[in-house]
């Protein structure tokens, strides 16, 4: 028995194994990751969806950002089952200090309003994006999502789907206070 | 009765699957065939394996508006894929694009297929240059007769 032999064996292991760490990602590592990672946030510019206050912009993000500290940007719809479901953990973040700003996608303003007062609001600013083409900025394609925005305006980190403890006690959580750290 | 039984077949094989709607077209015939041959290399992210051309999804239909958009806009049709390359990423290219991350991708099937074939080439030489097995004794002639006589050869 040659030693070359095992060569077939020792490939097939490998790739075994390589798929079999495949199967067993979480769902959060399925996610697309953002192509706007370490990149600033994009243009878009929207209404507000609360009455009688500033709309949305990449300007103001930035201006947000550089005043408050790293922050979350959080898509979200009425419609959206799962928005409704990580919801309280927004609020629990707000209240613990975390500026969230909203971008409220293809809905009608009035439904965007009802569901803020029914759940509760805790966004410092919200953007009505009814038409969805500033989500396609934000490379959204699905909700709820939420961003992770530096003090200078780059995005480090994008969420897809609701956000659960686990996700803000191993991610959002460590990676905000870091980014609080840095200059 | 075959007749009857393929046609009921044939009539249930949808014969163009699409999912453009009649108010997506562009009035214009050619900036419209070159928004469906764009959309048919973009991916659905939200049902991945389809293009934006084929799904239903409510996102596949505002990409596919936005192509439109864009080339109405004057873009060419590799400057339309990379808008929307630019805000999605790689992956929404149905065709990964050849570059060094994807080349393993590409060409690893046909590169291990190359090696395969000289592995086999190369063990059927090694087998050749040994030449045939010497010719047996008489003594290994004898056990072989033996042998196949109990075989009833």
């Amino acid at each position: 028995m040659r030693s070359w032999v095992i060569l077939p064996l020792l490939v097939f292991l490998g790739l075994a194994g390589w798929y079999g760490m495949g199967l067993m990602l979480g769902e959060e590592d399925r996610a697309l990751p953002s192509a706007l990672l370490d990149r600033p946030v994009p243009e878009f510019a929207l209404p507000p969806l609360r009455t009688g206050e500033d709309g949305l912009d990449r300007a103001a993000v930035l201006a947000l950002a550089a005043e408050k500290g790293p922050l979350l940007v959080n898509v979200f719809a009425s419609w959206c089952l799962p928005c409704r479901a990580e919801h309280p953990l927004l609020m629990q973040l707000q209240k613990d200090g975390v500026t969230i700003l909203g971008l409220n996608q293809k809905d009608a303003p009035e439904n965007g309003r009802a569901f803020l007062k029914t759940l509760g609001d805790p966004y410092a600013r919200i953007g009505a994006d009814r038409d969805g083409k500033a989500s396609i900025e934000w490379g959204v394609y699905g909700v709820p999502e939420t961003f992770v925005v530096d003090r200078k305006g780059v995005i480090r980190h994008r969420h897809v789907g609701a956000l659960d403890e686990d996700v803000l006690r191993k991610t959002l959580r460590p990676l905000l206070d870091e980014l609080r750290k840095a200059s | 009765m075959k007749a009857l039984l393929l046609s009921a077949l044939l009539l249930m094989v949808p014969l163009s699957v699409r999912a453009v709607q009649p108010d997506e077209m562009l009035p214009d015939a050619g900036l419209e065939a070159r928004a469906r041959a764009i959309s048919r290399e973009l991916r659905c992210l939200v049902c991945q394996n389809e293009s934006i051309d084929d799904s239903n999804a409510p996102l596949a239909r505002d990409l596919r508006l936005l192509v439109r958009q864009r080339l109405v806009a004057g873009d060419s049709d590799a400057a339309a894929t990379a808008y929307i390359q630019q805000r999605y990423g790689d992956y929404v290219l149905l065709r990964p694009p050849v570059k060094g991350a994807t080349l393993l991708l590409w060409y690893g099937p046909l590169a291990l297929l190359v090696a395969l074939l000289g592995m086999v080439w190369w063990s059927l030489r090694r087998g050749r240059r040994r030449g045939a097995p010497a010719p047996l004794t008489p003594d290994e002639e004898a056990r072989l007769a033996l042998i196949e006589k109990a075989d009833g050869k």
